[in-house]
């Protein structure tokens, strides 16, 4: 599975309990659209350092790592998570 | 379930009595109500009051082999006998009952001391092998059927409940403070203690042998978890069907029986599961059972009409009411032999007794599935805890625990509260107490009612014997696993199955059966990465992922709910029950001398104002209150109880 499938499935699977795919895009908002609210944010966080076995410093918990899939994959990317 | 007891004495001959006996299984009654057998033997005695529900005509116990060389007496369910009877057919050996007890004489015959690895049940087996004057003492894998043990003199006697070892105590018992000590810092005693002094129990997975009129002990299985990241390597898919095929066939030789085996629905995903189960892959008619509560907050009745619709089970519903717990405490503590902290047995006592008198004597529950799949929110305090402990300093980490505790201000005011609360042991993720340290700091609150005698009595550190019992491999499991073996055998092995479970269930003759405690259940998750269990905080993932298409959408994706029942509202609301106060005051506070008076008086005080409303509270009055009757029950009313016919 890659890294992309992953994430979505995560999120489609944990915060809006579903297997269709249609019903998240890459680049949604996941706070704007009310996917996530804010300790939904450090599950994910918790689940991306258990997962890709990384550390997310406070400082790295803004929306531009962490607010749509493609954000997160970009987040990764600059972890070095391959 | 039945009830058995016996008595083996290390030096005399002909010493043990049938009337001994017979006042020792009298006391079992509730557990078999359906027959009475006795054995004697030279040295051994060894009774049985049977429950029926497999064999009803011929099987009767203690049963014995070809020879009558071999005999036993057994409560509880082989799930596998009809395979093990063919495989020892096959072998030669010749049957009288169609009994699943006939397998393990059978059995024993056959494998010896390692007959046991064979079976798949619940069990508390006694097997007198009169060759070589040799007794054994056996308990399921989980612990889900008791067995307890003394030394008197020369003899060892055992039962499936303390009240008919005390039949052949010459005085009342004592209670053992430091186990009190522990019932207030795990809500359980650390097996093989228990509450009365130098009563024991056989531990979960233990086997007692008595041969050559000496006593060992010796462990045949107990939970285990991979290491150093040896874990099944699957993906989801594949091991959530494997995980239902197990559940399946867990559920589906759990339903052998020659009488209607029905099922608790409390709504939640586990009960849920089970209901689906049988409905969907067995022919079993669906009969159902529920409790129900006044207050919202402890009700799930609306979950339990979503599935009873769904599946369109027969199902019968009763209402528990704080005036119902009230009046049926004292009972239930009669049956739980040990105090408790909460009144949640007493609505599950209430529970069986709708069952029994529908007529059924045997019903499936959910049970386990927290602690074998990760369902629990202590895993998730683990895990949120251990999050935190990665970055100390992180103002963000801690606000995760509001997943959990919702009403929790995270504001920067309340960090030092965070800290001094869920922050202990952070600085030391790899202590054995981890994962549980905050609720057993938060229980411990309690022991400052403890009268100062008390506190001079404890002679031992709860944590200590605690971790003494822990197995030498613990600390190569994950946190995760280790939170889960702590959690199996603190409060499910000692009050869940217990306390809340076979004494609830066999308070009404009715025998309680736990697909999720299949022992190949167990290991298959034991073996399974802690992701699969809960994946981020997201519990009994893999459960989940298994039940998805069986279940309605509402149940797998609900949040989880625990099983709790009022505390201090059911004892200090309109009714009162005179006999209860009366073991809470003054008098009988300092007379039974294991609390500070002055400090009970002031903890009522506090209720009667209605200020009595946090959880140290609610745990301290059912802890005192419990602990009273207790006293009252099998020490003040000793004589009257078990002494009266002589």
């Amino acid at each position: 599975m890659s890294i992309e499938e992953n994430i979505r499935r995560y999120i489609l699977e944990n915060y809006l309990f579903t297997e269709d795919q249609s019903e998240l895009d890459n680049k949604d908002s996941l706070l704007k659209k009310g996917i996530m609210d804010s300790t939904g944010i450090m599950e994910l966080i918790l689940y991306l350092e258990e997962e890709f076995k990384i550390k997310i410093d406070d400082d790295e918990i803004i929306p531009e790592n962490m607010d749509s899939v493609n954000s997160i994959l970009n987040f990764l990317n600059s972890k070095h998570v391959t | 379930m039945c009830g058995i007891a016996g008595i083996f004495d290390f030096k005399s001959s002909r010493t043990v009595t049938r009337r001994s006996l017979e006042s020792m299984i009298a006391k079992l009654d509730h557990r078999g109500p359906d027959g009475q057998g006795i054995k004697i033997f030279d040295k051994v005695g060894l009774a049985h009051s049977r429950l029926s529900i497999i064999d009803l005509v011929t099987g009767e116990q203690p049963i014995h082999n070809e020879d009558k060389s071999i005999w036993t007496v057994f409560n509880g369910e082989i799930f596998n006998y009809i395979e093990l009877r063919e495989l020892l057919v096959n072998k030669g050996h010749v049957f009288s009952t169609k009994t699943d007890t006939e397998v393990i004489v059978h059995l024993y015959e056959e494998y010896g001391n390692d007959f046991v690895k064979q079976l798949n049940g619940q069990f508390a087996i006694s097997l007198f092998d009169v060759k070589h004057n040799k007794l054994l003492l056996v308990r399921d894998r989980i612990g889900i059927a008791p067995l307890f043990y003394t030394l008197q003199d020369s003899k060892l006697l055992f039962s499936s409940e303390i009240k008919s070892l005390l039949t052949q105590f010459e005085s009342a018992p004592c209670l053992n403070q430091n186990v009190l000590d522990q019932i207030f810092t795990f809500w359980s005693p650390v097996s093989p203690e228990t509450i009365f002094d130098n009563i024991f129990e056989v531990s979960p997975g233990q086997m007692l042998i008595i041969e050559d009129n000496k006593l060992t002990k010796s462990s045949y299985w107990n939970w285990n978890f991979s290491e150093d990241n040896h874990y099944l390597d699957d993906d989801d898919k594949t091991l959530s069907m494997r995980l239902k095929e197990l559940l399946i066939d867990a559920t589906r030789i759990r339903l052998r029986s020659d009488v209607p085996v029905g099922a608790y629905l409390s709504g939640g995903l586990d009960s849920s599961a089970i209901v689906s189960l049988i409905h969907n892959y067995t022919d079993n008619p669906l009969r159902t059972f529920s409790i129900g509560f006044d207050e919202a907050s402890f009700d799930e009745t609306q979950y339990q009409n979503s599935l009873i619709k769904h599946l369109n089970t027969k199902h019968s519903y009763l209402k528990c009411t704080n005036n119902d717990i009230n009046d049926e405490f004292i009972d239930t503590i009669w049956h739980t032999e040990t105090p408790i902290l909460r009144t949640a047995p007493v609505p599950m006592k209430i529970l069986s007794g709708l069952v029994h008198k529908n007529n059924y004597k045997v019903v499936l529950t959910g049970e386990g599935a927290d602690e074998v799949l990760g369902g629990y929110d202590i895993f998730k305090e683990t895990k949120i805890r251990k999050f935190w402990a990665k970055n100390l300093d992180s103002k963000f980490r801690p606000t995760l625990l509001k997943r959990l505790y919702p009403y929790l201000d995270v504001s920067k005011s309340n960090t030092v509260y965070m800290k001094e609360f869920f922050g202990q042991d952070l600085d030391q993720p790899d202590n054995f107490s981890f994962s549980h340290i905050t609720r057993w700091s938060s229980t411990a609150k309690c022991k400052a009612f403890f009268s100062d005698k008390t506190k001079a009595n404890i002679t031992t550190n709860a944590l200590t014997t605690m971790q003494q019992t822990l197995p030498a491999n613990f600390s190569k499991w994950h946190f995760f696993n280790r939170a889960q073996y702590i959690e199996a055998k603190s409060l499910m092995g000692g009050y869940l199955l217990c306390s809340q479970g076979d004494r609830m269930l066999m308070a009404n003759s009715v025998e309680g059966r736990f697909p999720f405690l299949d022992h190949r259940v167990i290991e298959f998750s034991n073996k399974l990465h802690p992701k699969f269990k809960m994946r981020a905080l997201n519990e009994k993932y893999l459960l989940k992922k298994a039940m998805w298409d069986d279940l309605p959408q509402n149940i797998v994706k609900r949040f989880k709910q625990p099983y709790r029942a009022p505390n201090i509202p059911a004892f200090f609301g309109t009714k009162k029950n005179e006999q209860l106060m009366h073991l809470l005051s003054k008098e009988k506070i300092s007379e039974f001398g294991y609390f500070d008076s002055k400090k009970v008086k002031q903890l009522l005080r506090k209720i009667e104002k209605g200020r009595a409303i946090g959880n140290k509270d609610n745990m301290a009055l059912i802890g005192i209150l419990s602990t009273q009757i207790w006293h009252h029950l099998f020490i003040e009313n000793f004589y009257k109880t078990f002494k009266q016919n002589i």
